[in-house]
């Protein structure tokens, strides 16, 4: 047989006798074997949320115990030990454990089905991305189940960090768990990285994205640049708590700001990295509800970029009250300052939209829209933090609790309930309950409110961050009653939306291909789509190819019954990065062992480290090694054992 | 309901006053760009124009482009004032005074506070805890100092934080116009007592402040009755190694001096009233009002803690 890439592929029709060649090439084995092996980006998308979706509800019970502590003066329903534990695990849970996490499993899912391609660059790569993101999330939790959580808050100062403060396992668990994390997010972001240059679909050039793809994009470039220097802090730290360096230690000639520098270098465009994405979804969901296509498409793709450009200069924000000096000091506040703009761009983009559109209200819409005020609230309170001399007094107060969490709940958890409403019907065959959807909005839009809105004042009347207790005298009792009662309301609201999500997917209304009547790739699918995504490979004219009637007639149109078929291998095609002309054919790899093998190795190997066993460590390593070999074995059918003739 | 003592809506001293504006007009900007956008979105979603899906598709791109270009037209103002008022007022409040009134150095510790008085005669310097006095309309610097972890030294209503951070020394200044009590807080997360360790700055007149610095040169005298003598003792052998009275043996440092204990109105770092019976059950069992406290619990018989008591309270 000629190697794929030599062969021209052939055209033909979206039939059935086609997709029945398809699904037998495609489908993953049924049972066990097939669900430790598949490299589907659809399945491991769909595990990605649910285990995200896992992590939000234990840091969501965290969240709740921390507040029944905080909800009255010296109460002592809890020690001050296992409160920091809570509110470390709580940040540690939201930031890096679900956040990302679900992010990365919208887009592994909806990739692919966005840019017209069968799957992601790398399907083993997304594979062992999930197994290594469940075992730091197992990991992680495990020291939290014996203990030793992590106690020092998610950002983790040292010297509090080394062993001399904090003798117990904690933060080795921690330090160690975040490396292993740091492999997961890195190999992810690079699977999405070249997927968004090379997998789409021929014509869908770089201006005719969907601003998910810009979003995540532009996270994992970033993650890829900046999730280096966390997993290195973390590892120069578990050195300096094992082994006596003193990369952070005074004594031995160590700088304890050094590690806040590496931290934020990465902590803040992290925070850009878990919004983007979700922003993305919000710029692409609501102008369906608008009816019309998103105002300023350019000006939004440019500003995302834009955002994590500046998003990179700004770190320094978290350290204005660390004694650096005032001219560094007004460079970050000043490009603080300056990145509102991107920001702002994106706000009067989806103001627009609901403007100039035909609003249809539904659950998804609804939570869309309260995106937008909430990412206001979040980012003006950003701005007024971005002052240097301003910020010096609502730095590590609540004041800054209440902005992360309008950006964090705001920006990310909003705009990912409402895409969950908006693509359940794509990932599961059925429509979510709209009654119960309202429900669920409502709930969580007052209860969040109610929590955190007063939250501002808390911070504005001086309460400092991560205190177990305050005195009553400090005229924080009252507002921080309210602020519990409104977090067990949003909560409730979050129940509603799992109990929701359980009940649609078991017995919701059958869900049409496209019930909303979308504009995207995704919504030319069936719902759920077939495992190959995409019969035959489409061809795309414009920037929504399902609106293309309805927008303008003259243009061509985009081509999606019939195209290349590539029905004689696990075939799809690459194209060119910025013009996606088709480039050549692509072998895809089958399901494998592999990547669970070189996940659970790791494991192993990090239990080891931390265990100091060091016969373990060696076993760890062989380990590592051998699914490694197992993994990159040159394979005659990827065309990696012979060259290619002529 | 009184003003928070940790607020910073309101100041009492110059440094402080220079933030206090800055901070309500970024507020109230920040207040009136979220209410414009409430009334825009709710406006919107009241009145849909639309029904029932699926709708036509309204056509043209470009079309509210406009949006954009006032937003960020309108936009500009606030953030350009912004940004102008911020490098004024960093000017003002950054650099510590050129010839300051008092020179401090603060060593904030797990979970206390050190404070040594500066002076250019050695025999004016001292050492007190957790009660800084000033002088009022006189210009304060404070040497902050790491002793352990990273603290964060914060008086909201005289000053912003700045962190003490092991291996480096920061400089902060404060000042204060008005007499009265100011509460400081820690404000970097530190450890368990984190949340219990605050201190007080007593502005007073020039006058007092006088007096008081006099007083506190002082070393404690000699306990004179009996019971304050065992006392002593004890105290000898229980506390000495760890905190300090200038007059006695006691030279400890690793614990809050305490030559003129009683001359302060809070212990434990902000977190007791001064009164006997407070006294009683912090010497007793610290880890009771402040669990995670790195004072141990003081195995004493109720003789024994009487007697230490009726020594303590010599320290005036």
């Amino acid at each position: 047989m000629t190697p794929a890439a030599l062969r021209v592929p052939a055209i033909g029709d979206d039939t059935p006798e086609l997709r029945a060649r398809l699904h037998a090439i495609w489908a993953t084995a049924p049972g066990w074997k097939g669900w430790f092996t598949t490299v589907d980006h659809k399945e491991i998308g769909i595990r990605y949320i649910v285990t995200a979706f896992v992590l939000l509800a234990l840091g969501g019970v965290e969240a709740l115990a921390i507040r029944l502590q905080l909800a009255g003066p010296d109460l002592r329903l809890m020690t001050p030990e296992q409160f920091n534990i809570f509110f470390s695990m709580h940040g540690m849970t939201m930031i890096f454990l679900y956040s990302s996490p679900v992010l990365s499993g919208f887009s592994n899912y909806l990739w692919p089905l966005l840019l017209g391609a069968r799957d992601m660059a790398f399907p083993r790569l997304n594979a062992f991305s999930y197994w290594v993101y469940l075992a730091a999330a197992l990991f992680l939790y495990t020291g939290f189940l014996t203990g030793n959580g992590p106690n020092d808050g998610w950002f983790n100062y040292v010297p509090y960090a080394e062993r001399q403060y904090n003798p117990g396992l904690n933060q080795d668990f921690y330090a160690l768990g975040m490396v292993l994390l740091g492999i997961s997010t890195a190999v992810g972001a690079a699977n999405f990285v070249v997927t968004a240059f090379k997998m789409r679909a021929p014509g869908m050039s770089i201006d005719r994205l969907p601003i998910l793809i810009w979003g995540t994009l532009t996270a994992s470039v970033a993650n890829l640049v900046v999730v280096p220097a966390v997993s290195l802090a973390f590892f120069l730290l578990w050195l300096d708590r094992q082994f006596g360096t003193s990369f952070f230690r005074p004594a031995g000639g160590g700088q304890p700001l050094l590690w806040q520098h590496l931290f934020w270098l990465f902590g803040h465009p992290w925070v850009y990295a878990i919004v983007l994405p979700a922003m993305g979804m919000v710029s692409d969901g609501l102008p369906v509800f608008c009816r019309r296509p998103l105002v300023g498409y350019s000006l939004v793709a440019l500003s995302t970029v834009a955002t994590m450009i500046l998003g990179f200069g700004v770190w320094v924000h978290h350290m204005f009250a660390t004694g650096l000096p005032g001219l560094s000091l007004s460079f970050f506040s000043g490009a603080s300052i300056v990145i509102t703009v991107p920001s702002a761009v994106a706000v009067f983009a989806w103001l627009a939209t609901i403007w100039t559109g035909r609003p249809v209200r539904s659950t998804a819409f609804l939570f869309f829209a309260a995106m937008i005020l909430l990412f206001v609230i979040g980012g003006v309170s950003g701005f007024m933090t971005a002052s240097v001399p301003v910020d010096w007094q609502l730095t590590d107060t609540y004041f800054v609790v209440a902005h992360l969490h309008y950006v964090l709940i705001g920006i990310n958890v909003f705009p990912v309930v409402g895409a969950t409403y908006f693509w359940f019907p794509k990932l599961t065959g059925r429509m979510m309950d709209e009654r119960l959807g309202r429900w669920n909005f409502w709930t969580m839009f007052l209860g969040f409110n109610l929590g955190f809105l007063p939250m501002h004042l808390i911070g504005l009347f001086g309460m400092p961050r991560r205190v177990w207790t305050y005195p009553a005298e400090m005229g924080w009792s009252a507002l921080n009653m309210i602020t519990t009662i409104g977090s067990f309301a949003f909560a409730i609201g979050v129940l509603l939306f799992f109990v929701n999500v359980a009940k649609s997917w078991r017995a919701g209304a059958l869900a049409p291909a496209d019930p909303w009547g979308g504009s995207t790739l995704e919504w030319a699918l069936p719902s759920p789509p077939a495992p190959y995504n995409f019969a035959v490979i489409p061809t795309i004219a414009s920037r929504h190819p399902l609106w293309e009637e309805a927008l303008d007639e003259n243009t061509p149109r985009s081509t999606i019954t019939r195209g290349m078929m590539l029905d004689t291998g696990k075939e799809t095609v690459t194209t060119t990065p910025l013009d996606a002309i088709p480039d050549r054919i692509v072998e895809m790899p089958c399901d494998s062992w592999a990547p669970l093998l070189l996940a659970v190795a790791l494991g192993i190997l990090f239990v080891a480290l931390l265990l100091k066993l060091w016969l373990a460590i060696a076993l760890g390593a062989l380990l590592v090694l051998g699914a490694l070999i197992l993994w990159l074995w040159p394979q005659r059918r990827l065309l990696e054992r012979e060259p290619a003739h002529g | 309901m009184s003003a928070p003592p940790l607020g910073y809506l309101t100041s009492a001293g110059e440094r402080a006053a220079a933030i206090v504006p800055l901070t309500w007009f970024v507020l109230a900007v920040s207040v009136i760009v979220c209410m414009v956008v409430a009334v825009l979105l709710l406006a919107a979603i009241v009145h849909p124009r639309g029904r029932a899906l699926p709708t036509a598709i309204v056509a043209g791109d470009d079309h509210g482009l406009a949006w954009i270009k006032w937003g960020l037209v309108l936009s500009a103002l606030p953030l350009i004032v912004t940004l102008v008022w911020t490098m004024a007022a960093l000017g003002r409040v950054a650099g510590p005074p050129r010839s300051p009134a008092l020179v401090l150095d603060v060593t904030p510790r797990q979970y206390w506070w050190e404070v040594r008085y500066d002076a250019r005669d050695p025999a004016d310097r001292f050492v007190t805890a957790n009660e800084i006095h000033i002088a009022t309309g006189a210009r304060v610097l404070v040497r902050l100092h790491g002793g352990d972890v990273i603290h964060s030294f914060w008086v909201p209503q005289l000053s912003g934080k700045t962190d003490a951070i092991p291996g480096q020394t920061n400089l902060t200044w404060l000042a204060a116009d008005v007499p009265g009590r100011y509460r400081g807080q820690c404000a970097e997360f530190c450890g368990l007592e984190h949340a219990k360790m605050a201190f007080e700055v007593v502005a007073e007149p020039p006058a007092a402040f006088e007096r008081w610095r006099r007083a506190q040169l002082q070393t404690a005298p000699p306990p004179s009755s009996d019971a304050a003598q065992r006392g002593a003792r004890i105290f000898q052998s229980h506390c000495a190694s760890c905190h300090a009275v200038r007059g006695a043996r006691a030279a400890g440092s690793t614990a809050p001096d305490l030559t003129h204990l009683m001359s302060r109105r809070l212990i434990a770092a902000g977190t007791l009233p001064n009164t006997r019976g407070s006294l009683a059950g912090w010497v007793r069992a610290p880890q009771a009002s402040k669990p995670g406290a790195l004072m141990p619990d003081q195995q004493l018989t109720g003789q024994q803690l009487g007697d230490m008591l009726t020594y303590l309270v010599t320290l005036k």
